[in-house]
């Protein structure tokens, strides 16, 4: 193929702040949680369009998940992506990092000749950020984690990378085929299409493949590939506050404050 | 690596830049000491790099038994390929029972592709550590916006691994006195492997608020304008925390995000300007000695965590508070 063969994983969370755990089961409960799309996963996207109008090429996009979420994957693919692939499979459920990482990588196989993976940096319901790096082992990629910038030389076949890695910025080149994870808020992602998206909504048949196309043992999918398991949930531990309230006018505020403030600086 | 009941020994990734240990690897040596105490083990540092022994030698005064140290010229920079197959071969010949990383950009990095070679679990992230008598690791990690923790654990493989938070335990001081030996690890890395070119590396001063004695901290209801969060700070010798979306915004760097998402902070005084006080938020804050609110929403989850709370408009009373400080100050300074 000319041009870049790019793959996005993406995938779509539960609202974080509107998920509370059943008192009674001790379990989570998603009931009439609304969902979104992971938020790096647009600057991930975003990034992988960027690259396809300077170099060419395709970019497809990848998710595992349950059916019923096409609304949110037509949003992303009009953004500029050309195909979606989406492995569903009551066999890939209850996954944890290394499993999905196994589905994710075999998914990519089948795909075949990829460039580039490109990911969100963590997912905001996992947040591990467990399955980039995890998906450079399992496809023998080169990987880079939290990437703010990404390019293309196309005759050397390499990408040139900045990123942060906590204690300084780098410039890496790393060689194609390899994983890339997008740090949260590097790039603005664009708008979909609203055109494209209706035409997608209406005419799109996405491609779905179930374990009987990846053919994944049961030791590399869903729960039967875990190895971790969650013991229980414990509340988080709130500290003992005062709740003293402050009043006055505004003056009278600010001048409680100041003294508040310095008596508790030493 | 799978289950093996041989595997023995708390390790800990000792990470280092330009041959200096990142503050984390030192936390996690102090807290691994009293989990390798609790569950009758080995507590071994695992130090790679390249001229890094001493290094190897304050692990060992930081509370270490035992150091495994790999030196070679391609482990000067951390270059993913290199480091995975250093540390790949270590661990396998060694097999231990618990693997402890910072959960840094490079300490998840070289976690995550650890895991899937190693065939085992990884809890990432984590806030709190503890470990049966028996030497399973059991690993907090901040859930749905932190208004809950999953305590997670890995029983049928080896070695359980976890990345965890920096700021969250403290170091065990140096002590000169204390010994452990230390074994040298030849990796027998090869260049024509390796993949990542390094181009430009710059050191990079950022700030650090897990440390931060006093915080003022800024959400949305500052309006967008955080100039008086900035003097608010250099007035009070305070370092900034900020919410998620004013990092969003591009208003901080990231560094700067408090919360599970972002750093959890335990200042003697935490000021909160406009925050509301989402779950994700108010996790990384929890740990302040005293917790001052300003909000003009009476309902702001953010009271449930203050010791002292005003309902108001932060735009107008932000400036008021600089000039009371700055009269305040000033008389101390005259006294």
């Amino acid at each position: 193929m000319k041009g870049l063969n790019i793959v996005v994983c993406v995938k779509v969370v539960p609202k974080n702040s509107e998920i509370r755990i059943d008192p009674e089961t001790n379990g989570v409960d998603r009931r009439g949680v609304d969902s979104i799309i992971n938020p790096p996963d647009k600057n991930a996207v975003e990034a992988a369009v960027r690259l396809k109008e300077l170099y060419g090429g395709k970019v497809t996009l990848l998710s595992m998940a349950p059916p019923g979420l096409d609304d949110f994957f037509h949003q992303m693919m009009a953004m500029g992506a050309d195909e979606f692939v989406l492995l569903s499979d009551r066999a890939f459920a209850l996954a944890d990092s290394y499993p999905t990482v196994h589905t994710l990588a075999a998914g990519i196989r089948k795909i075949g000749k990829v460039d580039l993976v490109l990911a969100g940096v963590e997912s905001a319901d996992g947040g591990t950020g467990n399955v980039p790096p995890g998906l450079g082992e399992a496809l023998e990629f080169t990987q880079a984690t939290y990437a703010e910038e990404i390019d293309y030389n196309s005759e050397e076949k390499r990408f040139i990378i900045h990123r942060m890695n906590g204690s300084g910025h780098e410039v890496i080149s790393i060689p194609s085929p390899s994983v890339v994870s997008i740090e949260l808020g590097v790039n603005s992602p664009r708008f979909p299409d609203f055109r494209r998206k209706l035409d997608l909504d209406e005419n799109y048949k996405m491609t779905v493949w179930s374990n009987k196309d990846l053919e994944l043992p049961e030791d590399k999918r869903g729960l039967s590939g875990s190895f971790t398991t969650v013991e229980e949930f414990v509340e988080a531990k709130k500290r003992e506050r005062k709740h003293e309230r402050i009043e006055g006018t505004p003056e009278e505020i600010a001048d409680k404050l100041a003294d508040l403030i310095l008596e508790n600086m030493n | 690596m799978g289950k093996d009941k041989k595997a023995k020994g708390i390790w800990v990734f000792i990470e280092q830049f330009e041959h200096a240990a990142l503050d984390i690897s030192w936390e996690l040596l102090g807290k691994s000491r009293e989990l390798a105490d609790k569950a009758g083990e080995k507590l071994i540092a695992l130090v790679m790099g390249d001229n890094v022994e001493h290094i190897a030698q304050e692990a060992v005064h930081r509370g270490a038994d035992e150091v495994f140290l790999v030196e070679d010229e391609l482990l000067e920079h951390y270059k993913c390929e290199n480091y995975t197959y250093a540390a790949y071969k270590v661990i396998k010949k060694n097999k231990p029972n618990q693997l402890i990383m910072g959960a840094t950009p490079n300490g998840r990095d070289i976690a995550g592709r650890l895991a899937v070679k190693l065939k085992t679990g990884l809890t990432a992230d984590v806030v709190s550590l503890d470990t049966t008598k028996d030497g399973i690791m059991l690993g907090q990690v901040p859930g749905f916006g932190g208004s809950v923790l999953a305590v997670i654990k890995c029983e049928v493989a080896r070695p359980q691994m976890a990345t965890v938070r920096p700021g969250i335990f403290e170091a065990i001081p140096i002590d000169k006195k204390r010994k452990g030996k230390i074994h040298k690890i030849d990796a027998d890395l090869d260049k024509k492997y390796e993949t990542t070119k390094l181009i430009k590396l710059q050191k990079v001063e950022g700030v650090d608020i897990s440390k931060a004695k006093r915080l003022v901290a800024g959400g949305r209801g500052l309006g967008g304008d955080v100039s008086a969060l900035k003097e608010l700070a250099e007035l009070l010798d305070a370092d900034i925390g900020v919410t998620r979306p004013l990092c969003d915004d591009g208003l901080f760097p990231r560094d700067h995000q408090v919360g599970s998402t972002g750093v959890t902070v335990k200042p003697e005084i935490t000021i909160n300007f406009g925050i509301s006080g989402a779950a994700h938020y108010t996790a990384g804050i929890n740990k302040s000695n005293t917790i001052i609110s300003i909000n003009n929403d009476p309902n702001a989850i953010i009271f449930e965590y203050s010791d002292y709370e005003v309902i108001g408009d932060v735009n107008k009373i932000m400036p008021l508070l600089i000039e009371k400080l700055k009269a305040k100050l000033m008389k101390e300074v005259k006294q």
